[in-house]
């Protein structure tokens, strides 16, 4: 790969950006690279919305008494940050920015295979998000973020109806999403690209549509099912009409569970990218690597039911469960000592997306193993719905995916924006992050150990350091999230310009100018070379981050 | 590809066909067949669900691969779903289930 053949940046250059202005012409867009600005600007919103409500928790839980709030108030907080969270900004957040930015480009594309489609998804995340809104500011929503029976069917009294059609019609968001990156994946690549030379990325982005259009679905079912069943009275949950209130958790946790590996593999794909990058070495273990990715999406299907061990399912069953439950560690594992090896002798500059990637390994490792023993049986009597399992799931979600989506909108801002952001302020807000998140949730571990219980507004006074501790470091890891925002949007104005490829990184999205043009290539790219030739790239001469 | 090979008159017939179907099933309801309530009722849901996958969505009219293999894996993902859940029902205690 020649580097110098790449053009370089000029100012007036036409770009996605300046192509087109107007309200219209971002509306009415079918450029995959505007449709993901679109959603980072949704996903941003309702990432601030969803960590609104997590701040009125922790200070709701940093004095025992139930003072702030009451606790049915509380149970909306919860219920609501948990469906926001995790369907309007952790299902969406990768794929639909950085995914949507980024498949094309990564294998020499054009666009999309469906344009229009694409801009469908978002407008159905859209009316999603304003039936949402609604449901959230006409009374809310308490049956937590897993609608289970009865209590969703039978007992509430809030607004599980319209919440349940908003998370409905977001699914299809998701759907098209993933049909989308399946079809433009197997169609689109550039001559050359073959399966073994696709970005790591990529093979994580089809990794996840996979999982997108087999178990959204179901999902979408089984919330219809709440539906009817709650306003019809239909018998399919309820066992006084011939129901059965496990099957709900059955058919939930068949999508649900798998919607973590939606979650964290994406944010895997992101780290992939970076480590070799920045440890300028082909990545350790292409290709299992990539059937890590493969083999995480098809395992996630064999698991649900650890979710229900202490709900009353058969013990034959939940011997089955947690038996396949501890073999999705084996990919899971595969990746994290294929990234460590990669760095192992490596060249290695510590950007701020690298170190967004150190933060990914040690917290999803911790919540990976920590998962371990939550589908061991006799610990998960233990610990079912204590504090341990918040503190696992965050881990992963908070720990692991938005440390991963932070990693990649660092790395790759430059090729969004065209602009750099100031390195050092980016470098303190990675570490702020991770401060802020391990004293958030590092506490909690503790508590759920020691057996305070998730969802309650009140809890025993001995519990109060460690909650304190989980609030103050809540306020910091707030911090953390505004300040890239904040350099993210002086840099669109005030940032140096970025070259076409400023961290010298292996792949065709770098092969383009930064910005894109609308085409993403002046000419389709013709792929001679595996993914991650590094020996063969050299640094660009001004390197934005000292060695 | 096949988008314009069938005609609309064959859509409208498996349209009706799946109208009267659906009425079947409606009206067998009334009707207590003991432990065939549910197996008839499957057996309808099912041979709708075959329709609609052959000529709705076309799948009597393509031979592409890809094809065949989306639709094995989402039968298969069925059969997971059922055969896991079924690994709950079949086992669980007597009088809990």
């Amino acid at each position: 790969m020649n580097m110098a053949t790449v053009v370089n940046p000029v100012t007036e250059r036409e770009n996605y950006l300046n192509q087109e202005y107007g309200v219209r012409s971002w509306l009415l867009t079918t450029d995959h690279k505007r449709i993901a600005l679109l959603y980072l600007a949704s996903i941003t919103f309702f990432f601030f919305v969803g960590g609104l409500f997590a701040l009125l928790i922790r200070l709701e839980l940093l004095t025992p008494a139930g003072d702030l709030v009451q606790a049915d108030t509380y149970n909306k907080l919860f219920t609501m940050h948990g469906q926001i969270m995790v369907f309007f900004f952790l299902v969406p957040s990768i794929p639909a920015v950085l995914g949507n930015f980024l498949v094309p480009l990564m294998i020499g594309a054009r666009d999309l295979a469906f344009p229009r489609i694409n801009l469908l998804s978002w407008y159905l995340y859209i009316i999603a998000g304003i039936l949402m809104m609604h449901a959230v500011l006409t009374g809310g929503v308490d049956t937590g973020w897993t609608f289970y029976t009865p209590f969703s069917t039978a007992f509430s009294n809030t607004k599980v109806i319209e919440a349940g059609l908003a998370i409905f019609v977001v699914g299809f968001s998701s759907i098209l999403t993933g049909l989308n990156f399946v079809v433009t994946i197997h169609r689109m690549r550039a001559p050359g690209m073959t399966w073994w030379r696709l970005p790591l990325f990529i093979w994580s982005m089809y990794a996840t549509s996979i999982i997108f259009l087999l178990g959204t679905p179901v999902l979408a079912i089984t919330l219809t099912l709440v539906i009817f069943e709650r306003a019809f009275h239909l018998g399919i949950f309820d066992p006084t009409r011939g129901g059965d209130p496990l099957l709900f958790q059955h058919l939930f946790w068949f999508y649900s569970h798998p919607a973590v590996y939606i979650m964290i593999l994406p944010s895997m794909g992101i780290i992939s990218e970076i480590v070799p990058c920045f440890s300028r070495k082909r990545i350790f273990g292409y290709s299992f690597v990539a059937m890590a990715s493969i083999g995480i999406a098809v395992l996630g299907f064999l698991v649900w039911a650890h979710h229900m061990f202490v709900a009353g399912m058969s013990i034959y069953a939940a011997l089955i469960f947690s038996f396949l439950s501890y073999l999705v560690a084996v990919p899971s594992a595969i990746k994290v000592f294929n990234w460590t090896a990669t760095l192992y002798k490596g060249s290695i500059t510590f950007s701020t997306p690298l170190l967004y990637a150190f933060g990914f390994i040690g917290l999803f490792t911790m919540g990976g193993l920590t998962g371990l023993f939550l589908a061991a049986l006799g610990v998960d009597v233990h610990v079912t719905d204590t504090y341990f399992v918040i503190a696992h799931f965050h881990y992963i979600m908070v720990g692991g995916a938005v440390m991963g989506y932070l990693g990649g909108m660092h790395f790759w801002w430059p090729k969004i924006s065209g602009r750099m952001y100031p390195e050092s302020l980016g470098r303190l807000a990675a570490l702020i992050v991770f401060i802020g998140f391990n004293l958030t949730f590092f506490p909690q571990f503790i508590l759920g150990y020691l057996g305070m219980p998730r969802r309650y507004w009140q809890y025993p006074p001995e519990f109060q350091v460690l909650n304190v501790l989980s609030t103050a470091g809540s306020t910091i890891l707030a911090v953390g999230y505004l300040l890239p925002m904040a350099y993210f949007l002086w840099s669109m104005r005030y940032g140096k310009h970025a070259e076409p490829n400023p961290w010298g990184a292996a792949g065709l999205e770098w092969m383009t100018p930064s910005p894109p043009p609308t085409f993403n290539f002046e000419e389709t790219p013709l792929v001679t070379w595996e993914a991650y030739d590094y020996g063969n790239i050299d640094l660009p001469k001004e390197v934005p981050v000292e060695r | 590809m096949s988008e314009h090979v069938v005609s609309t008159k064959l859509y409208y017939a498996i349209w009706i066909a799946l109208l009267v179907l659906t009425g079947v099933t409606a009206g067998v309801a009334f009707i207590d067949l003991g432990p065939f309530n549910t197996i008839v009722a499957l057996t309808i849901a099912t041979l709708k669900a075959v329709l609609v996958l052959l000529f709705f969505m076309h799948l009597k009219y393509t031979s592409e691969k890809m094809t065949s293999v989306v639709v094995i894996s989402a039968l298969f993902w069925l059969l997971i779903l059922l055969a896991l859940s079924l690994a709950d029902y079949t086992t669980r205690p007597l009088g809990v289930n």
